[in-house]
């Protein structure tokens, strides 16, 4: 079994606060993939916030807020255990992510240990 | 029309299942658990007054206040008694350590850390896992012996002596959980689980009619695992997964018997029933069960039991299997086995389940004959009528034998049905 991130994109901030029936779809989606003991780790939201996110370049350059390009950002990340990122595209793909114009990046997990 | 008070001889049996066992533990962090037969004492003489109190008086409007107070002054006056004893017949200076213990309450934080100290305690490895059960059914569910005899479809004589052997157990341990060190605790988790585990299952696969009973046991043995979730120590992703299992099994408590106590068959159980604030916990707690590499009986028993509860996916059937296939891995039991020959029916078909089925030829269960009788049922009735009869021989089951004889009607029912077409 291979392990993969899937990191969760918006680009919208006012999106990122889920209403509780997002919640609940969001939930549902996760509970899924547990039931298929297929989540390797449940991970984490990234908060979007001006006071919870900035970015360090070179040359102490220091921004506010969590954006790399334009409006776009990381909203979370999960990890999943699938045999294939054929697989893991699977899963994300039903994702509700996709009804507020998210998008969501697949990449495999190198371990470090 | 039902009245809406209930009677006292209807609430006190349930509140006594509900608050003996939190009431025992309380009052044990006051004499410890060298002593816990003070404790009980107490706590029964609470409930003995209650009986004959509001019978006359009508129950107090808060019930469960009233116990506590009345186990309060009881507490109070043993405490007295004892400092009399102390001080005049012994001769000695009123003992100092007896007085700081006088004040307790019975809020919620201290009945969770009390009943987790209780919880630990009956989990002693020292203790057989049998004993262990019946001791929990005893002190953290306030079962009676009879019941546990039930329970356990053995004579009372048998119960009262594994009861016995446990306590002795306990009082030579002198457990306390906060001489308990993380690593202990760590160690103790897994019984604990396991226990907890029993007990639920108890409650849901129980062999005793009176639903009351089964019901209780389930929450009981539900919030027990919560409070196991309030703890860092004890907060494990097995935690979660047990709980997640419990919930996820809770919501079909009430769709899978009718009110004559029959059990209803999955496939025709009324879903409007389920009770969706318990499957949504079900998820939140599967989800918060997967954290790090563990993968555990719990972890695997959650996922098939998610998959019962979501009538739509298409694939529900092969996710069971898989995970049956994983579990088998884990712990290769008959029971595990035959369910997991359901679930490859569902994949695969009858036929070729039934050829899996007579590789296993677990001749002396009633489970088996059961399936086979299922499997069969389709194409060959008389065969199916066959295993049912036997399955029918070998149960010691009331319920299930009721359902097995129903089921045996409406194949016979179906047949003539066929030979008139």
């Amino acid at each position: 079994m291979k392990e993969f991130a899937l990191i969760f994109r918006l680009n919208n901030t006012t999106d990122f606060k889920p209403s509780p029936e997002q919640m609940q779809e969001r939930m549902n989606w996760l509970a899924g993939i547990a039931s298929q003991n297929k989540l390797a780790d449940k991970g984490n939201t990234l908060l979007p916030t001006l006071a919870g996110a900035k970015t360090v370049r070179p040359n102490n350059v220091v921004s506010d807020g969590p954006y790399t390009e334009i409006k776009e950002f990381i909203s979370g990340y999960i990890v999943i255990r699938t045999d294939t990122i054929e697989e893991a595209v699977e899963i994300a793909k039903s994702n509700p992510i996709f009804k507020i114009g998210g998008n969501i990046e697949v990449r495999e997990v190198l371990k470090r240990d | 029309m039902k009245p809406i008070v209930k009677s006292s001889e209807e609430l006190l049996p349930h509140l006594f299942r509900q608050e003996y066992a939190k009431m025992t533990a309380v009052l044990c962090r006051h004499f410890g658990l060298a002593h816990i037969e003070l404790a009980e004492d107490i706590a029964s003489e609470t409930f003995l007054k209650a009986s004959e109190n509001w019978p006359i008086n009508g129950i107090p409007q808060n019930p469960t206040a009233w116990l506590y107070t009345v186990a309060k002054n009881k507490l109070k006056d043993y405490f007295k008694h004892t400092a009399i004893f102390e001080s005049q017949v012994k001769k000695q200076i009123i003992a100092s350590p007896i007085s700081d213990q006088q004040d307790f309450e019975f809020d919620p934080k201290i009945i969770a850390d009390s009943q987790l100290a209780m919880i630990f305690a009956v989990c002693n490895p020292g203790n057989p896992m049998e004993n262990q059960i019946c001791l929990a059914l005893q002190i953290l569910c306030g079962f009676s012996v009879g019941e546990i005899a039930n329970a356990f479809l053995t004579k009372t004589e048998t119960i009262k002596k594994r009861l016995l052997r446990a306590r002795n157990q306990l009082r030579k341990d002198h457990f306390r959980i906060k001489e308990l060190n993380e690593k202990e605790i760590r160690q103790r988790l897994e019984t604990v689980l396991r226990t907890l585990y029993l007990l639920f299952n108890e409650g849901y696969f129980s062999k005793t009619n009176n639903q009351l009973i089964r019901k209780d046991l389930c929450s009981e043995a539900t919030r027990l695992a919560l409070v196991l979730t309030d703890n860092p120590l004890t907060k494990t992703a097995q935690t979660y997964a047990l709980l997640s299992l419990m919930c996820f099994q809770s919501s079909r408590l009430e769709a899978r018997t009718n009110p004559e106590g029959e059990a209803i068959l999955f496939e025709d159980q009324d879903k409007s029933l389920w009770d969706n604030a318990l499957i949504e916990k079900g998820n939140y707690y599967l989800i918060h069960a997967c954290s790090g590499a563990e993968v555990t009986k719990y972890h695997l028993e959650a996922g098939i039991a998610y998959w019962h509860t979501t009538p739509t996916d298409q694939k529900k059937w092969e996710h069971i299997l898989q995970l049956y296939d994983q579990l088998i891995l884990i712990e290769n039991s008959p029971v595990t086995a035959l369910n997991r020959l359901f679930a490859l029916a569902k994949v695969y078909g009858n036929e070729k389940a039934i050829t899996e089925a007579e590789k296993v030829n677990d001749n002396h269960s009633n489970s088996y004959h059961a399936l086979l009788g299922y499997l069969h049922a389709e194409r060959n009735i008389d065969t199916a009528i066959e295993h049912y009869q036997q399955a029918i021989n070998l149960t010691k089951s009331g319920t299930e034998k009721k359902t097995l004889i129903k089921e045996i009607k409406r194949l016979t029912k179906k047949k003539t049905h066929n030979k008139i077409i």
